[in-house]
């Protein structure tokens, strides 16, 4: 047995891949939470709740009409996305020249009344959903053991992350996004619907953690809470890697699930706190973030 | 929403026949809570009243310097861990256990402002609530918060040494007593010099800023004095219920209490006691019910953001106003 | 307060009107700001917008391409009534905007801000014919749009609108802060779109500059129109607008 620092190897890659995964979804759900920011200059406190969503339609996609896995892959984050486009059209959109603290406010209603009600529904207990057949079992490294879903996630993750980095930096509809955040009254006087933009842009960022709701489901239980604790620290991941660039909102994201990893290893008690701990740093260093740019 | 409660606020300083009506108002309100005990259950009052000063503190930060904190339980609940453990650990009398852990919500208040002032608007409110989770994990950690139990059988002890306050009605004078000085403090702030450039800092930071006012350092101290306030009523509240918990310091709180200031009327002076008295009323009555409690308070928050973001107070005022102006028109 | 604008089409006009604004107030919030501008603008033509600061100028342009706050009265393109139309559909109907601030994208390349006007209709010009009139802008395609200098922008700024097929260009203070060989390099250009039948409505402060390639001349002042002057009467009528612009 191979130890490093004085833990086993096993142990601490076990750890970091833990810390990964997190990081992950740390990655994905920032991601969103950035392009939504970006567009519409609200923090979408629901977007921990449809995350859950994502995760909940996955799991009745499975139980009440017999669909898997990769079914939920593609419908769960379609359905989360419609869900984000009848909210943005319905109450969001009115809020829009108000003050952004209230955008901030109605999204946290609204998480309140979406985790309540399925609370009510289906209680705090997680119900469990399994891992697809062809990503059962692991492989042996040698100095760790990977199983395979874990590793699937992280793959998933790095591409879904990188697909949306291309098509906003790379692509025609991604300049008319970048276009719209900057200037939006002069890309409208050019004969673009803005507006569609904005709800397009809104549906895509909740489809995100929808998508990460369905990659979570076989790790996590399914239950009611699974969105409200984690969404508090990607905000505060937010925070550390400002949002500035999409790049900074992965990295960041991946960065500080490895670096929760390596503290449960060496200073369990503190890992739930260390990524406050570093956003309080980051904040007397580099207020606007990491990757920032003073908004 | 600074213009909004810019508008609710002016509504505070008319001089002449408002003064004498706002002293019959007070009046009148200090005689029903005299009363109170004596016609409803005096613990469900007491609640109410540690509620409105743990309201009435948060709104001094949104309403009169603009600051949306939404992470005030961390004072509220941090104080009340402090003080049970004061009065049940280390057997201090109930007013010192109240004052250290308003002590703590003050140093917490200020270790917290100065990371969190360095940013503003939603940047702020994300900080406020990252930092009060972090008190969250620490309460879930820490062996003297006793965990998902909390502190349990907090004594109330003898006030001053002499007054039981197992008594329910000494009990009940005395929370209404630390109320009316919190709630005293609050409006001499409001009405003082010092309240007048957090107005000024609210508005338009950057004219304060020329104008050469310190502006971090009056945010700080409104974040301060607010945390403080909020550990006041969260202390209380430990010896009214005897007993402090996780659910004093989860963002769920923080939210509770930015719901009563919402629903009241932010940026008045009343509006959080009101907004503070009708949700624990509505949430005691939601108990004794089937309906999901947390769905009812985001239905309240996500109607009072699209449609009625004045707040009971704040409409008041306001119809009060136009109905004035146009009084005056006429006689013009 | 009624407008004295005399509305007879200068020698130069191809036929039927382009753009008529009747009566036109538009508001910013509480604020009136424009009373009352009635002007018209025929095919082919180049009309100057003169006036001094605060005149009304970019107001009037930004009212027709409905980004203003409120606006009563009448904005009738090829007589179609733009006053209620969706804002997104005023471009669609082939009217440019070149803004004053000349709005190139920070987040784009210079390719990408060229391209995301989107094509309104058939005509416009090639990639090609663009680095033929703007040879600056070849080869900058992947430069950050902001990278470029301030006449290069401007350009840049016209040169995406001349792709989209518009007809009717909206042109607000394109020489700006440039320095004259760079007003003359722009003055060139647009002398050339007027040659391929471009119709123009341009905002200068710069009279000289304008009367370079005007037909005719609207004053403006305090958010009306107060004058009309032909370009072949603009050497009789210079003390006049010595008096207007202030100079």
């Amino acid at each position: 047995m191979v130890t490093l620092f004085g833990i086993p190897s096993q142990v601490l890659f076990g750890q970091l891949l833990l810390g990964l995964i997190n990081g992950s979804f740390y990655a994905l759900l920032s991601l969103g939470l950035a392009v939504i920011f970006g567009m519409l200059n609200v923090i979408n406190f629901a977007h921990g709740a449809l995350y859950m969503i994502g995760a909940f339609v996955a799991w009745l996609l499975l139980t009440k009409l017999g669909l898997g896995y990769w079914w939920a892959l593609g419908l769960a984050p379609l359905a989360v996305g419609l869900l984000g486009v009848v909210l943005e059209k319905t109450m969001l959109s009115r809020l829009y020249k108000l003050d952004h603290l209230y955008g901030l406010l109605l999204t946290f209603g609204l998480a309140l009344i979406l985790e309540g009600a399925l609370r009510h529904q289906y209680g705090v207990s997680g119900q469990p959903y399994p891992i697809p057949d062809l990503l059962k079992g692991g492989q042996n490294l040698g100095f760790m053991f990977l199983p395979n879903y874990r590793g699937w996630v992280v793959v998933a993750s790095l591409v879904a992350c990188l697909g949306t980095w291309y098509a906003i930096e790379r692509t025609r509809l991604g300049a008319y996004l970048r276009a719209a955040t900057e200037n939006p009254v002069l890309v409208q006087a050019f004969g673009l619907n803005v507006p569609v933009m904005i709800t397009a842009t809104y549906g895509f960022g909740v489809a995100l953690a929808g998508l990460a709701g369905v990659l979570a489901a076989p790790i996590y239980q399914v239950n009611p809470l699974m969105g409200s604790n984690l969404i508090i620290i990607v905000f505060a991941v937010v925070v550390i890697g400002g949002m500035g660039s999409i790049l900074g909102a992965i990295v960041t994201g991946l960065g500080l699930g490895l670096l929760e990893g390596l503290t449960k290893v060496f200073y369990p008690e503190a890992s739930n706190i260390v990524v406050f701990v570093v956003m309080a740093i980051v904040l007397l260093i580099k207020p606007a973030g990491l990757f920032g740019r003073e908004r | 929403m600074a213009a909004e409660i810019q508008m609710t606020t002016i509504a505070l300083r008319q001089p002449g026949q408002d003064t004498t009506k706002q002293a019959v108002l007070f009046s009148l309100g200090l005689l029903v809570a005299l009363a109170a005990p004596f016609v409803l259950y005096p613990v469900f009052v007491m609640k109410v009243l540690c509620f409105a000063l743990f309201a009435c503190a948060f709104n001094l930060l949104i309403g009169f310097a603009g600051l949306l904190s939404f992470g005030h339980a961390a004072f509220f609940g941090g104080a009340a861990y402090i003080t049970a453990h004061a009065a049940k650990v280390w057997g201090l009398g109930p007013e010192l256990s109240i004052l250290l852990g308003t002590g703590f919500s003050a140093v917490l208040g200020l270790l917290f402002g100065w990371v969190a002032i360095r940013r503003q608007g939603i940047y702020f409110a994300m900080i406020t609530l990252a930092l009060s989770q972090m008190i969250f994990f620490l309460a879930l950690q820490l062996p003297f918060t006793g965990g998902e139990d909390g502190i349990q059988a907090v004594p109330r002890g003898l006030l001053f040494g002499v007054i039981d306050l197992n008594q329910p009605l000494a009990m009940y004078y005395f929370v209404l007593g630390v109320f009316l000085a919190g709630f005293a403090l609050i409006w001499r702030t409001v009405h003082s010099p010092f309240g007048q450039v957090l107005k000024a800092i609210r508005e338009n930071e950057p004219r304060a800023v020329s104008l050469g006012y310190r502006t971090e350092r009056y945010k700080l101290l409104a974040f301060v004095l607010s945390a403080s306030l909020a550990g006041l009523a969260g202390g209380t509240k430990a010896l009214v219920f005897q007993l402090a918990s996780l659910t004093d310091v989860t963002w769920q709180m923080s939210g509770e209490v930015v719901l009563m200031t919402l629903l009241g009327g932010m940026g008045t002076l009343l509006g959080p006691v009101v907004g503070a008295a009708l949700v624990v009323t509505l949430e005691s009555y939601l108990a004794g019910t089937n309906l999901p409690v947390p769905v009812v308070i985001g239905a309240i928050f996500v109607v009072c953001v699209l449609l009625f973001r004045r707040g009971i107070v704040g409409e008041v005022q306001h119809r009060l106003q136009t109905v004035q102006s146009s009084q005056r028109s006429r006689v013009c | 307060m009624p407008d004295t604008v005399m509305t007879r089409p200068a020698a130069t006009g191809t036929g039927a009107a382009m753009l008529e604004i009747s009566d036109l107030h538009a508001f910013y919030g509480e604020s009136h700001v424009l009373h009352g501008v009635s002007l018209e603008v025929r095919q082919g033509e180049v009309v100057t917008l003169l006036g001094r600061n605060g005149a009304g100028k970019t107001t009037t342009m930004r009212s027709i391409m409905g980004i203003v706050g409120k606006r009563t009265g009448s904005i009738r393109f090829q007589g179609k009534e733009l006053i209620g139309m969706t804002q997104h559909r005023i471009p669609r109907l082939g009217i440019g905007y070149v803004p004053e601030e000349r709005g190139i994208f920070a987040s784009l390349s210079v390719d990408e801000n060229l391209i995301l006007p989107p094509v309104v209709k058939s005509g416009g010009m090639t990639i090609e014919q663009i680095y033929t009139l703007f040879p600056n802008l070849k080869g900058r395609g992947s430069t950050q749009g902001t990278r470029l200098s301030g006449g290069e922008q401007q350009m840049l700024a016209i040169a995406r609108i001349l792709r989209t097929g518009a007809t009717l260009i909206l042109l607000d203070e394109p020489t700006e802060g440039l320095a004259p060989v760079i007003i003359e390099q722009i003055a060139v250009a647009v002398r050339k779109l007027k040659q391929r039948g471009f119709t123009i409505v341009l905002v200068e402060q710069n009279f000289r500059f304008a009367a370079t390639i005007a037909d005719r001349h609207y004053v403006m002042e305090e958010g009306h129109v107060v004058d009309m002057i032909p370009n072949d009467q603009l050497a009789q009528n210079m003390d006049k607008l010595h008096t207007y612009l202030g100079v």
